[in-house]
Parts: structure tokens; C-alpha cells; sequence
């Protein structure tokens, strides 16, 4: 089974993070990059069904040159290539076109299975994996805590609110995980020096047939108009327990739908 | 400890610049088991005298720690220098967690990888690589320290067997090894030999009460009549230069394992200066808390380039011994001194077991002890210098 593990670098969501004053867009330039956390996930879920199905696991990211080193340590996990779509035009690409260069290099990889991490840190939509199963029309299992795969059958169990759903499908499919899903191996020492060896392609834009001007800021389909700090914490209310603490803290615990 | 804004700003002369991107994301791996497999627990374990080594070993082993250096039979071939990242930020968690990696991969493994049949490396490596098997080291003993050549350990020879009579003393690891290193005598000189532990006759006992790497267990082993097979030597371990070159893999490791231990004293004692109030303002900003903060650093800085140039020839074959021993009597004895003033900034709390500072001076304690005292380095270095030996 081929499957083709989705890794974007993001700025280290421990650390200070903003957007750019410029064009609103995610500053990259003064963030500790890092890989997806979810996608970590990803890559470890792929990596098992390999251990167990046999095929090839496909890093591929779509993001600036800097994304090569994150291209590099997810090799260093275990998947055996990457690909690399980096083209300056790709700046500010909405999650539209995002979805639709991803897309693009997926069919020229045709694998049998797409996984990737539920959400990003920095974005946080949540709808890549469906808009490129929809785009590729094929079926998306999004939001696994399991994943099961029987021959060409795939069996998630997908997270909800209240638990979780079993869903099924034939491959090939868009499967997207949460971080229940599995834990995610440390690299190890040889997975690291044999990463510097594994072939990564790198492809632009025009490479996959998609014209400048379907993507990037100018192709958006949304824009940020306006952003700003949170504002700072209001300070908390104070319960004084006169014998009646324990309905009070009901009261508000009520009163802010907690319970 | 997460690499904050303490440590980084430790390295006031960038020498994170000097290693390539494969040796930091080695250091990288380490640091990040380190940070949640070790630190969290740590101190506990080193109250209690009692670490979970098998577990440890495990994890060690899956990313490729054990025998990284080594080459072949599930060893990871990394290079020297990333060897010594990673000895690095283990000791930074604790020395007793180093020394546990230590004597797996330098002493035990190392033996074995350069003196061993194709049969005991088969056997044993792969195991030992991946933390299935761990390995112990015995050349000191009760009577014989810094002079291993006078050991009183035999072997003889009993038709095509081979019998050990003696008794290893302060041997990290054996209490849990499923292999040990022993060095003994017979007529011809110093031989090894690759003893399972599980050999009639071999017996291992935990040594209680230390006050110094307590996280680390150390054992006596007795040598009743041990009866082994003579594909149990060593066969090219003759003499005492065999324990000896194992000895400087380890040392080398200890070059740069002190400095993890008086890094992570430092960051702490930094932080706290600049939290600390005294007189209405932090303590960081006495000029006195600054000088120690300050001369701290800079040992820092110069033991590491100390531990990296040893590295850089280590990985070109040009380090020699002496090297070593003039890197593991410098690093060490700075860092035991950068312990105990880092104690002094945090006051009382230096003394409690809620900050790693004493934890580490106190372990540092045998780190500089052991793999060759102080003064014995003294000696190898004065011997190079005079070229009169001082030992004999
Ligand atoms: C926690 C711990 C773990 C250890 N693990 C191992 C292990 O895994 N395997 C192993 O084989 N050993 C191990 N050792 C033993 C260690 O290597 C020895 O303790 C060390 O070599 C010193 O020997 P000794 O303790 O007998 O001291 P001694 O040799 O008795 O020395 C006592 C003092 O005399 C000084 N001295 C001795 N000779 C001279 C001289 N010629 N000139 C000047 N001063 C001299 C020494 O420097 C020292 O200060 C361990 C020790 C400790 C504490």
C-alpha cells in the first residue's frame, strides 16, 4: 500500500507566534518552525501500516524553502521519499488553493491511501483533508482515533463530541488523525543520517499545471482584513463561602454552561 | 528543562554553529527523551536509590543510543561528536543516566565490537544495540583500583575451560546486567572474558548507602569458580591496553557528559539569580552573583570546546589518550566546581533535592572518581609532559 503522509511546517505553537504587519499573513520569518504536531501522528500511522502492509510512504508538503528541514526530520521518522512544492507565488494561498496544489502533486503520486494530521497549528480550518478528497473524488475518513486497514478496506473510528463514529471505505482515501491516534516514534539515530540520503522532488507550480494566479494572496478566496492581540485577562470573580460556596459554584459553573 | 532563555543565551560564543545540522538533531532526539522520559522523574528516582534501568535502556536502545559510535550488528555508526551531544544531555537529566548509557555502549559494547569473536559480537551486539540485553563492565576491584595491573581476579584453565575465581567491586550496572565484561589474570596476563550472568558461580550484589549517583546501580560481583566455555574470551583482549582503550571511549564521553551536568546547574542558577529579590532587587544583579555567573560561563564555553576538538580528532583517528585525560581532568573538575557555586546562588534551596544542583555536585563526585581519578590524570598528563612516570 502507497501512502503519501501530508507534513507542513508551522511556527512552534509553544512559543510566541503573530502574523505579519505587512500582508496578514503568518509570520514564518521569526518563528521557530517546526512540524505539524498532528502530522507527527500521521507520519507514525503511515509508518505502521507499512510495517505491516508493505509500499512506499511519501512525505509531501507544500510551503517555502525553509520547509526542507522539516521535510528532513519527518524522513528521519521512516518515510522512504518526500515531495516538495515550493513556488514563490504560493504566498498567502487560502485553504482552497492550498487544497488544490496538494491535490495536484497527490495525482501525480496516485497513492492508495492520504493521511494527515486533523488540523494545523497554525491555521486550525480543519477542511484540507475533505477538499482534497473532494477534489480527487475519492472518499475522506477525517478526525481517526483508529484506523484499521483490511486489504482495501479502511475502518476508522472517527472522533466526536460524544464518542466516536466507525466509518468505512475503499481505498483510495483521504484519512486525517488526531493525536489519539497513535504515538509518534522518536527519530532515531539512523532514521537521521539515512534522511540526508532519500530523495526529496522538488516541484513549482507550472511543474503541476497550476497558473500563478489560481493561488497565492491575489488568488485568495478569503482575506484577513483585521487582526489583534486577545485582549488581556479580566481579573476572575471572587466567591466568598458563607456555608453556601457549594451552590454558588454550581450557580456559576451553571451559568457558563460548564455543567 | 526545555532549552529556555537561560541556555541559550549560555552559549555566549555560538558554538552551536560549529556542528552540522545531522550531530543537532542527534543532540535534538536525546534532549527530547531526556525532557520526557528522564527529567520528570528523575529526582525521584535518585531519593529512592533506584532507577527503572531495563525500561530506560529500552527506550535508549530504539533510538539507536547504545554502542551509537559503533559501526555494524545494529549499531547506529554515528560519529563521535554526536556521541558526545548525546552523553551530553543525558547527564544534563543525571550522571547516574549517562553512566547507565556509558558502560553500555563504551565499556560493555565496545569490548565486545573490538575484542570479540564474530560469534560473541553476533551474540551480543545486536541485543545490547537495542536494549534487550545490558552489559556491565568488571576491571576494579575491592583491593584494586587505580592500579587495575595488580588484580587479584584468576583465570585458569581446566581442559579446554576456562574457571574465574575473584570479585569485581563498584561496577555500574551489574545488579541488572544480563552480561558482563571481566577482566582477569592468568599466568600469560590480563584477559577478558564475555560472562552471561546467569553462569553458575557469578553473583551480583546491589552496594547500598551511596550518597553519589544514586539513580545508577552499582554492584559487587563474586566470582565462585565461574566455569565458561573458551569461546568466552575475549580473543583479541590481551594485556591491560584492552580494558584501558575501553576505558578512553568512555572517558571521552565523560569529557562531554560533565559539561551537560554543569550546563544544566548553571541555567538553573541563572534563572533563579534573576527571580531571586535580596535587598530589594535580584540577586543577578550584585556585581559578586554576576563574577561567579559570569566565570561560570566562560568554563563552560572553553570545556566545550575542549569536548568538541577531542571529538573532531576522535572522528578523524587522531586522539590519543593523554587528550583524553587532560579533557576528563579539566571538564570534570570544572564542573564540579561550577556545582558547588551554583548551590551557593540558590542559597538554602541548593541544598534541597526540589532544584538537580546538589543531585549533580554530588554525582559529579564520582564522575570524578571513576574511568581514572583526578589524580591519576594528573599523572598520565605529567608523564606525557616529563616523560618520567610517576606510577611505578
Ligand atoms: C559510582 C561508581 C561506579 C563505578 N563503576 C565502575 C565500573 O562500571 N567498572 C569498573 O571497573 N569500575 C567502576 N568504578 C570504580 C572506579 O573506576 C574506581 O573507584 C577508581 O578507579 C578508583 O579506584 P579506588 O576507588 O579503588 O581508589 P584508589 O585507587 O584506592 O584511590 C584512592 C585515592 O588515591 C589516589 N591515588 C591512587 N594511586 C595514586 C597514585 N599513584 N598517585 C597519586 N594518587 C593516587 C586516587 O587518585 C584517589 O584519590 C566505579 C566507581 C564508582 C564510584
Amino acid at each position: 500500500m502507497n501512502i503519501v503522509v501530508l507534513v507542513k511546517q508551522v511556527p512552534d505553537s509553544g512559543s510566541e507566534r503573530g502574523l505579519s504587519a505587512d500582508d496578514k499573513t503568518v509570520d514564518r520569518g521569526s518563528a521557530n518552525n517546526v512540524i505539524n504536531e498532528m502530522d507527527e501522528y500521521a507520519i507514525e500511522e503511515a509508518l505502521k501500516i507499512q510495517e505491516a502492509h508493505g509500499g512506499e510512504v511519501t512525505v509531501l508538503t507544500v510551503g517555502p524553502q525553509q520547509a526542507a528541514e522539516s521535510i528532513r526530520k519527518a524522513l528521519s521518522m521512516g518515510p522512504d521519499k518526500a515531495m516538495h512544492v515550493v513556488d514563490d507565488a504560493l504566498h498567502g494561498s487560502c485553504a482552497l488553493a492550498t487544497s488544490k496544489v496538494l491535490a495536484a502533486a497527490i495525482g501525480r503520486l496516485s497513492p492508495d491511501l492520504v493521511i494527515s494530521g486533523a488540523e494545523s497549528t497554525d491555521g486550525r480550518v480543519q477542511v484540507i483533508p475533505h477538499m482534497i478528497a473532494e477534489r480527487l473524488g475519492i472518499a475522506a475518513l477525517t478526525g481517526a482515533r483508529k484506523l484499521v486497514v483490511d486489504g482495501a478496506t479502511l475502518t476508522v473510528e472517527r472522533q466526536t463530541d460524544e464518542g466516536y463514529e466507525v466509518v468505512t471505505a475503499a481505498t483510495p482515501a483521504v484519512v486525517s488523525v488526531w493525536d489519539t491516534i497513535n504515538e509518534p516514534r522518536y527519530p532515531s539515530f539512523k532514521g537521521i543520517m539515512a534522511a540526508k540520503k532519500k530523495p526529496v522532488e522538488t516541484l513549482s507550480l507550472a511543474d503541476l499545471g497550476i497558473a500563478a494566479d489560481e493561488v497565492g494572496l491575489s488568488g485568495a478566496s478569503s482575506a484577513v482584513v483585521e487582526a489583534g492581540k486577545r485582549p488581556p485577562r479580566q481579573g476572575g470573580t471572587k466567591v466568598t463561602d458563607e456555608g453556601d460556596g457549594g451552590v454558588k459554584l454550581v450557580e456559576f459553573l451553571a451559568s457558563e454552561k460548564f455543567v | 528543562m526545555t532549552p529556555g532563555v537561560a541556555m541559550t543565551s549560555l552559549d555566549l560564543l555560538d558554538l552551536d554553529s560549529l556542528h552540522s545540522d545531522e550531530e543537532r538533531q542527534i543532540r535534538d532526539v536525546v534532549r527530547r527523551m531526556v525532557d520526557e522520559r528522564v527529567r520528570p522523574f528523575v529526582a525521584g528516582w535518585y531519593e529512592d536509590g533506584e532507577a527503572p534501568v531495563r525500561e530506560l535502556i529500552k527506550q535508549f536502545g530504539s533510538i539507536g543510543l547504545l554502542g551509537m559510535h559503533l559501526t555494524g550488528y545494529g549499531c547506529a555508526g554515528a560519529s563521535a561528536v554526536a556521541y558526545g551531544l548525546a552523553c551530553l544531555e543525558l547527564e544534563a537529566a543525571d550522571s547516574g543516566v549517562r553512566s547507565m548509557v556509558s558502560v553500555q555502549g563504551s565499556l560493555a559494547m565496545y569490548a565486545i565490537w573490538r575484542y570479540g569473536s564474530e560469534e560473541q559480537k553476533r551474540a551480543w551486539l545486536p541485543a545490547m544495540a537495542s536494549g534487550e540485553a545490558i552489559g556491565c563492565f568488571g576491571l576494579t576491584e575491592p583491593d584494586h583500583g587505580s592500579d587495575p595491573a595488580s588484580m587479584a581476579t584468576r583465570a585458569r584453565r581446566d581442559g579446554d575451560d576456562w574457571i574465574l575465581s575473584g570479585g569485581k567491586m563498584w561496577i555500574t550496572n551489574a545488579p541488572v546486567a544480563d552480561v558482563a565484561v571481566i577482566w582477569a589474570r592468568d599466568p600469560e596476563g590480563i584477559r577478558g572474558f564475555v560472562v552471561p550472568t546467569d553462569t553458575p558461580g557469578f553473583t551480583a550484589r546491589e552496594i547500598r548507602h551511596k550518597m553519589s549517583l544514586r539513580a545508577s546501580a552499582t554492584g559487587e560481583i563474586v566470582l565462585d569458580d565461574v566455569r565458561l566455555p573458551d569461546s568466552a574470551r575475549l580473543p583479541e583482549g590481551r594485556g591491560l591496553r584492552a580494558p584501558l582503550s575501553c576505558l578512553t571511549q568512555a572517558r571521552y564521553g565523560i569529557v562531554w557528559g560533565a559539561l551537560g551536568a554543569a550546563r544544566d546547574c548553571l541555567s538553573v542558577a541563572l534563572d533563579y539569580a534573576v527571580s531571586r529579590e535580596q535587598f530589594g532587587r535580584p540577586i543577578a544583579g550584585f556585581q559578586l552573583t554576576q563574577a561567579k555567573l559570569a566565570d561560570m560561563a566562560l568554563e563552560l564555553q572553553k570545556g566545550y570546546l575542549l569536548a568538541l576538538h577531542l571529538g573532531r580528532r576522535a572522528d578523524a583517528g587522531s586522539m590519543t589518550p593523554e587528550q583524553v585525560s587532560v579533557g576528563k581532568l579539566n571538564n570534570v573538575r570544572e564542573a564540579i566546581a561550577i556545582a558547588r557555586q551554583c548551590r551557593t546562588i540558590l542559597g538554602a534551596n541548593g541544598i534541597s533535592g526540589e532544584y538537580p544542583i546538589l543531585r549533580h555536585a554530588n554525582n559529579l563526585e564520582s564522575v570524578l572518581t571513576y574511568e581514572g581519578t583526578s589524580e591519576i590524570h594528573q599523572l598520565v598528563v605529567g608523564q606525557k609532559l616529563t616523560g618520567l612516570s610517576a606510577f611505578s
